[in-house]
């Protein structure tokens, strides 16, 4: 398949970056899961507490390329019309790369601020905020210039302007912790239980109408069905962090109800993606593409739907509330709903961009299902600790460290998983970076 | 159900479901008076919070179950440990750091800071959280 516009291939660095910091960010992922058994490795050149801020940062920062770069592929499709300026998403993406990178050394030098996840220091934080800003500049004009609007862009770009409000409440840092942590929320639940899971919605509705083939009407209503949930349900169900922080009771009550029902966006998109493949009307011959999109609505409904679901309600959540049950849940989730949702896209797009006809993919899928596997069982191995933990600290009162040491089993097997799910990952790059170095280009 | 139509649901039920979110936003903000004292907030206490950020103690620590899952819970610490035994942990990672196996860094804390610490963790264990943790270990 030939590329439709030109300026679609602003994409690919932003694709490359993602892949890079990606790497780094299991690399990350894989000292923490040593320190849970060996405490003294690299101990205290990068202590934990490090370690963790980089290994969530960078996957927020990657995240967020992989988003830019999507939206940077689909745009001229979606509106018909090239992006109106291929210089300001290069000037971006380096400045983003700069920014990425600075904080991320820094927090090894101790320059970091002190918020879970917002650690980045308040220059940085600046600096995040105008390339979103250029982004989103660059999107609008897009959309303006070109000759349509579609639901796609629409949703896409709703999800984008969130992204860019709700990291203002970064800067609020009041004096009273409570109030602190009730706007640290609008930071991150919103996004990731709200306005990225219109960006996720967004892409996966683009990526089931280029594959399937399927008419766009019927797409877009899904889409709008979708997001309709995700947002009906999402924002007050903002409620479930708000139980045992200093928030009043009513919202056991709200939190409880809404967050049950938060499990229906993802169940959307499920009956959406078999219902868009089943109706295909045509036989894409990028299959690694489809299985990416199938398993970003499948993996996100475990992750996000199910294994959320399991510690929403305040009952559970009172034994549950700050244990690995809330680790489980975290690396499903961002697993499923957003990492896949970007690999499907760099499946999809990089083949096109390279000019190259999709061929081999055994390398892929065997990645695909290694991950995946991987994720799975390090999210059971996690969600028995957290199942023990609850028991043992909770409910019979042993002290926090005795309680780790009955854990160390399932650390052990979380270790285990997590370097299976390193392996897949080389291969994914090692294929990723090479795909259509060996085959003839198309033109 | 057309395209068209669920698009009006989106933007209308998004704007009634916001509604009652900011409502109950602001009776939060109204309760907290009774529920956290915000006139117990001394500079000791503010003071505190910055050196909490400042060496990123939330990514090892859960302060009310919210953080890292790697070292204890921090919103109880006076309950469970005395304002004595607090200090007395703070001032050794002053000096080498805290624990046997799972280790606390050594950290530059003045005197300041640790009185500071101290008076913030307080403040913390004064929070009404509807009665979380359920026992004493947090």
């Amino acid at each position: 398949m030939k590329i439709q516009y030109d300026s679609q291939r602003v994409a690919y660095p932003f694709f490359i970056a993602a892949m890079v910091l990606f790497g780094a960010q299991i690399l990350f992922g894989l000292l923490i899961g040593v320190q849970y058994i060996w405490p003294e490795t690299l101990f205290p050149a990068i202590p934990f507490n490090i370690a963790r801020m980089i290994h969530i940062n960078l996957l927020v920062v990657w995240l967020i390329f992989g988003f830019m770069g999507s939206a940077y592929y689909l745009l001229p499709e979606e509106v018909e019309g090239e992006i109106y300026s291929v210089k300001l998403a290069y000037l971006h993406c380096v400045l983003f790369v700069i920014g990425g990178a600075t904080a991320i050394v820094g927090y090894l030098f101790r320059w970091h601020d002190g918020r879970e996840f917002l650690e980045q220091p308040t220059v940085i934080k600046v600096a995040i905020v105008i390339v979103v800003l250029m982004f989103i500049y660059n999107m609008i004009m897009t959309m303006v210039k070109g000759k349509k609007t579609t639901g796609v862009t629409v949703v896409l770009l709703i999800g984008f302007l969130g992204l860019a409000v709700f990291y203002l409440f970064a800067f609020y840092k009041p004096d009273n912790m409570v109030v602190d942590k009730y706007f640290w929320w609008w930071v991150v639940h919103l996004w990731v239980e709200g306005v990225w899971e219109l960006i996720m919605a967004a892409i996966l509705a683009f990526l089931l109408i280029k594959l399937t083939g399927v008419d766009r009407e019927v797409a877009e209503k899904w889409l709008y069905i979708i997001v309709g949930l995700t947002f009906m349900t999402g924002i007050i169900g903002t409620g479930h962090h708000y139980y045992w922080i200093g928030t009043p009771e009513f919202w056991q009550t709200w939190g409880a109800w809404f967050s049950a029902i938060e499990v229906l966006p993802f169940a959307a998109m499920v009956a959406f993606t078999f219902k868009m493949i089943s109706k295909k009307t045509r036989e894409h011959p990028n299959r690694a593409a489809i299985l990416w999109t199938v398993g970003a609505a499948v993996l996100s409904f475990l992750g996000a739907g199910v294994w959320g679901f399991m510690h929403t309600l305040p009952q559970i959540n009172y034994y549950t509330h700050g244990t690995q049950i809330t680790a489980s849940h975290g690396h499903l989730a961002f697993f499923g709903a957003y990492v896949v949702i970007c690999l499907a896209m760099i499946s999809y797009a990089t083949p096109i961009i390279r000019g190259v006809k999709v061929s081999n993919q055994k390398l892929e899928i065997f990645a695909f299902w290694t991950m995946v596997v991987s994720m799975l069982f390090m999210t059971f191995a996690l969600t028995g600790a957290g199942i023990l933990q609850s028991y043992l600290q909770r409910v019979l009162a042993y002290s926090y460290m005795e309680t780790q040491g009955y854990m160390s089993l399932f650390y052990g097997l979380r270790l285990f998983f997590g370097v299976t799910f390193m392996f897949g990952l080389a291969i994914y790059l090692y294929d990723f970076f090479t795909i259509g170095r060996k085959e003839k280009h198309l033109n | 159900m057309t395209r068209d139509s669920a698009r009006n649901i989106f933007v209308g039920g998004t704007l009634v479901v916001s509604v009652i979110f900011l409502v109950m936003t602001y009776l939060s903000h109204a309760s907290y008076p009774e529920r956290t004292h915000p006139e117990n907030l001394t500079e000791e206490v503010v003071w505190g919070k910055h050196v909490w950020e400042k060496h990123a103690c939330i990514n090892c620590h859960t302060l009310l179950g919210e953080g890292a899952y790697y070292a204890p819970e921090l919103g109880n610490v006076i309950a469970r440990r005395g304002v004595e035994g607090t200090r007395f942990i703070l001032e050794t990672s002053a000096k080498q750091g805290w624990g046997q196996t799972r280790k606390m860094p050594q950290f530059d804390l003045s005197e300041k800071d640790i009185t500071g610490l101290v008076e913030f963790f307080i403040w913390m264990g004064n929070v009404d959280t509807n009665n979380w943790p359920p026992n004493i270990e947090g």
